[in-house]
């Protein structure tokens, strides 16, 4: 029986006064593709960087493979792209691939990793000369050169363009197609509806929900519908509609849900004197904050 | 499973070749560093040794001083690549933060350090052999075969303290304070050591400095390679010298990185 592919359990880290991850534990298991969603500052970098052993935990523990993260065997089987890191400017991209290559034990062809990652037109550039997207390409090309079994992908899509975007995904797509597993961080939901076969979501450095991508959608992808309400309104008015999370302070009313019309349509059935009333669609921010609120409740 | 049958770590020896030429590669497409590697030595002997080459060092003496002030400018040249090159590359990698995807690779840390030590001794044995070419052909210098092997070896030699004051700096200071501590620090010392001017024609208290300058100690051991008197007591006092400056500044070194790796990984 193999060891999981990533294996956290009960994991908390602190800097400082930080609290940036507060014991959470989750497995990761061959040939999946999982992404982990949380806004700006929810400790999913921090997670990546403990899977990879490049942050140790406070407490609890990681494995890679079953290994200690940081033994170069488990080291041996991955692929990283890490926001913010440089590389050597002076450095020809084919130079660079090559190089990194050298460090895995069956690596791709320099040139294979170089096509994946859409650079052919750019091999001989000196890696200073490279434009953002080309860079962030760079690194996608230094991931998969190791012909590594798990890529370690921490928002690989910042600084692109649409288009980029687009073909960056599509060529992730296509390793994962080759079973592959694949662990990225995001903070767009979209991307990871489309990559990923399970979302892990994290907020304020803690676990709030771990499930298909189609789940979580139904759960955040949903509108808005904000109202106050005249007169005597609890949560025995919004029995029986199809909300995904409500929220009732005095008589100002804040629910969440993915058929708004009906909402609003069952609400004047019922006969509620809805004032001020709008309807928007939830950015992620609130979905998680309603997330959040919803499996305190449950 | 097709993962059972392949080696679980890529071999050492191919890791540290590719990754010593390209560190060399990188080091030396940065003109600011190969140049002044390189060129400066040559420059400083043309302007001071060059006028004078053939002439004895000292009444009467058989050493000349073109024979003298390239052993000076030999060991000025190699310590150059070491503290100023090397160590403000590497405080420049680390405020790029290089070192951040390389801790993720299954690239030891030892193989990182070793190619960073032997392309900056590839790089010094250049800056020697560019200086040696001068010194013969514009100078006029002559040493004999066994002179020869001599000089450049204990130049060499002498460098790997330097190696390990370069890794201490670079992992020390900040990029922007780099280039202004090493030169601080390098700089005077290369005077206080007398590469430049005898010991006699500087203040007196730089006489009771300078024995315990590193420079001034490989000054003394590339001197006697070329057959100019020494003024260090003996050359196995200068060789233990010599072998205690790189324990020091090797501990120093680690110290430094262990500190800088705590404060990033931890």
């Amino acid at each position: 029986m193999a060891a999981p592919t990533v294996q956290i359990e009960h994991v908390s880290k602190r800097y400082g006064h930080v609290q940036a991850l507060d014991d959470v534990s989750f497995q990761i298991e061959p040939g999946e593709v999982v992404a982990m969603l949380g806004p700006n500052g929810a400790g999913k970098t921090t997670s990546i960087s403990i899977m990879l052993g490049t942050r140790k935990p406070t407490t609890g523990t990681a494995r890679l493979f079953g290994l200690n993260p940081r033994d170069l065997k488990a080291r041996s089987r991955i692929g990283v792209m890490l926001q913010d890191s440089g590389i050597p400017g002076m450095l020809r991209v084919s130079e660079i691939v090559s190089l990194f290559a050298a460090y895995y034990p069956a690596p791709l062809p320099a040139g294979e990793a170089i096509a994946m990652a859409g650079l052919q037109d750019k091999a001989a550039s000196l890696v200073k000369d490279l434009s953002g997207g080309q860079r962030q390409r760079l690194y996608l090309a230094l991931a998969v050169c190791g012909n590594p079994d798990v890529l370690f992908l921490d928002e690989p899509t910042v600084g692109m363009d649409v288009e980029g975007r687009r073909n960056f995904l599509i060529e992730i797509g296509k390793y994962a197609a080759r079973g592959r597993t694949i662990v990225l961080t995001t903070h767009y939901l979209e991307e990871a509806d489309e990559l990923a076969t399970r979302v892990i979501v994290i907020d304020k450095g803690r676990l709030i929900a771990d499930s298909t991508p189609a789940q979580i959608k139904a759960r955040v992808a949903g509108k808005h519908v904000v109202f106050t309400a005249a007169g005597e309104f609890g949560q025995a008015d919004l029995e029986g509609l199809p909300l995904t999370a409500s929220h009732i302070e005095d008589h100002r009313v804040r629910l969440l849900t993915n058929e708004p019309e009906a909402v609003v349509r069952e609400l004047f059935r019922r006969g509620v004197d809805l004032h001020n009333l709008e309807v928007g669609g939830a950015d992620l921010e609130e979905a998680f904050v309603s997330m959040t609120h919803h499996e305190a409740g449950s | 499973m097709a993962t059972a049958t392949r080696p679980a770590t890529a071999p050492l020896g191919p890791m540290l070749f590719k990754q010593s030429r390209a560190e060399f590669i990188k080091m030396f497409r940065v003109p600011a560093f190969s140049a002044t590697s390189i060129i400066l030595p040559l420059i400083f002997f043309a302007f001071i040794g060059l006028g004078q080459a053939k002439d004895p060092l000292y009444p009467h003496a058989t050493v000349t001083f073109g024979a003298y002030f390239l052993a000076s400018m030999a060991l000025y040249g190699v310590a150059n690549v070491m503290v100023l090159g090397f160590g403000i590359s590497i405080a420049n990698e680390r405020g790029q933060k290089q070192d951040l995807l390389m801790q993720a690779t299954p690239l030891p840390a030892p193989v990182y350090f070793a190619a960073k030590a032997i392309s900056a001794l590839v790089i010094a044995a250049l800056a020697l052999l560019a200086l040696s070419l001068f010194a013969t052909f514009a100078g006029g210098v002559q040493l004999t075969a066994s002179q020869w092997v001599t000089l450049l070896s204990r130049a060499m030699i002498c460098s790997i303290p330097f190696i390990g004051l370069g890794f201490a700096l670079g992992y020390i200071s900040s990029p922007n304070s780099a280039p202004a501590i090493a030169n601080l620090v390098y700089l005077p010392t290369a005077f206080a050591s007398g590469l430049f001017f005898p010991l006699r024609f500087l203040p007196d208290f730089l006489h009771n400095v300078a024995p315990y300058l590193p420079l001034y100690r490989g000054a003394q051991l590339v001197w006697d390679a070329v057959g100019a008197p020494t003024e260090g007591g003996s050359i196995a006092r200068d060789w233990t010298y010599m072998a205690a400056f790189t324990i020091g500044f090797f501990f120093l070194a680690f110290r430094a990185y262990r500190r800088d790796q705590g404060r990033k990984f931890n």
